[in-house]
């Protein structure tokens, strides 16, 4: 199919942007690497009536890592984080992840932020951000304000951003504990039928999983094994809700989540 | 700023397989539609239109992307390859293909096109790749005859050739 028609601006700086999303509000949507959003528009999944392209903004586009924080703009593409020098020391799970996240002709355009705002429960980011308790930085003409990953997805493809923000950049804390991640789709590189991520903590690890509940969703464990560790994962699987789809039964899904979690947990604790 | 009005045509300048190129695309237009339709290059072929099957890909800017999730005016200023520029001419094969005829890495063909041009900026970038990086690679795109064996066995036969004819690389 062909996406509706809609008016297409370039912004040169993000002050016009937000301007315009400002005045159209929920008519408008940001497109950046177009990954997501075009396969929507093309099935007229959104017809938004106005595109704002942010891709020309150098601002944008910018890693930083400062004080044990690492910002990734707006503008940053997938394959440009994946060549960050510094991931595998600061940001090991994101190395992990991406390579899992869409395929190379994708990662070549489709940004990290844009993933985040799709908020698809089965994207790998969106994990990665929950996983490691990131921040997405939303920027409205008139506000800026941070919102915890936990709080910025409330549903399938739903978060809190408001009609008139943007995402101006995410922000992962620097952790150099172990991490380990893992997915399970049809064909490598499509969308998880289950994904986990696994950072060690001080006494434990915390586990996240998507594909399965209609957030990426992480929970914190204790240092468990045996039965206590089987029942403690066997609770988080069935808590997030599984649902049976085309892709797999809801069943399969939870049996996923013991199996994996279990050997991440193993993984990142060894 | 610059607002391009729905429903109008608008003109997009960009380079084609190193010549300028002057178009006029709607704002909703595919790049894929774009090149098909408006420019004639039809070697760059259309399957799912949502990023799933790679029959689409192109080369912008040096890197492989799926021109079914680019919109025609996206591509203003930037430097398009596309399958038509693979062949040095138009009577002689390139590397790639002539390596992808003698393995059978190619059926009904639909596939192929995309296929040629992720191995060629690929292989431009990794000049000596090993079996599981092109499979990886090859996971961007969906091939119904061939089972992907005899494509890999092409690719990797293309990459040891094009080391060897090193200077010949930018027009294989
Ligand atoms: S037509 Fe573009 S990926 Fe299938
Ligand atoms: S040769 Fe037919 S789809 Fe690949």
């Amino acid at each position: 199919m062909k996406a509706a028609a809609f008016d297409y601006v370039r912004a040169e700086h993000l002050d016009e942007a937000l301007d315009v999303l400002g005045r159209e509000g929920s008519d408008a949507r940001i497109i950046a690497g177009g990954q997501s959003l075009m396969a929507m528009l093309n099935m007229r999944l959104a017809k938004p009536r106005t595109l704002i392209d942010i891709m020309r903004l150098p601002e944008l586009a910018r890693i930083e890592s400062k004080g044990g924080t690492i910002t990734i703009g707006a503008g940053v593409r997938q394959a440009s984080l994946q060549e960050w020098p510094e991931l595998g020391r600061d940001l090991q799970l994101a190395a992990l992840a991406l390579p899992w996240t869409g395929h190379a002709q994708t990662r070549s355009r489709g940004t990290v932020c844009g993933s985040i705002a799709h908020a698809d429960p089965s994207a790998e980011l969106p994990l990665v951000l929950q996983a490691l308790a990131g921040e997405v930085h939303l920027r409205s003409a008139k506000r800026r304000r941070r919102v915890a990953a936990n709080d910025f997805f409330v549903g399938m493809m739903a978060t809190t951003r408001a009609d008139e923000e943007m995402i101006e950049a995410v922000s992962f804390p620097a952790v150099h504990k172990r991490s380990a991640f893992r997915e399970v789709a049809r064909r490598h590189g499509d969308f998880a039928i289950v994904a986990c991520a696994a950072v060690a903590t001080a006494n434990g690890v915390r586990l996240a999983v998507g594909g399965v509940a209609d957030v990426p969703t992480a929970r914190d464990f204790p240092d468990l094994d045996g039965s206590a560790l089987d029942d403690a994962l066997n609770g988080f699987a069935y808590s997030l809700d599984a649902r049976d789809d085309v892709h797999a039964t809801a069943r399969y899904r939870r049996d996923l989540v013991r199996m994996i979690g279990r050997d991440l947990m193993r993984e990142v604790l060894q | 700023m610059s607002r391009l009005q729905a429903g109008r045509r608008h003109s997009v300048r960009f380079s084609l397989n190193g010549k300028p190129c002057t178009g006029e695309a709607e704002p909703r237009l595919l790049l894929t539609d774009f090149l098909r339709h408006q420019l004639a290059a039809t070697g760059t072929h259309v399957g799912c239109e949502h990023g799933v099957c790679g029959a689409c890909t192109v080369s912008i800017d040096g890197k492989p992307a799926r021109a079914c999730l680019t919109l025609a005016v996206q591509i203003d200023g930037c430097e398009l390859r596309t399958v038509e520029s693979i062949a040095p001419s138009p009577d002689r094969l390139g590397i790639l293909q002539s390596a992808f005829k003698r393995n059978h890495a190619l059926q009904c063909g639909f596939c192929t096109a995309g296929i040629l041009m992720s191995l060629d900026c690929f292989l431009r970038a990794h000049p000596r790749p090993d079996e599981e990086s092109i499979r990886d690679l090859l996971c961007g795109h969906l091939c119904r005859c061939t089972g992907y064996t005899p494509i890999v066995r092409a690719a990797i036969e293309a990459a040891a050739e094009l080391v060897d004819h090193g200077k010949e690389k930018t027009d294989a």
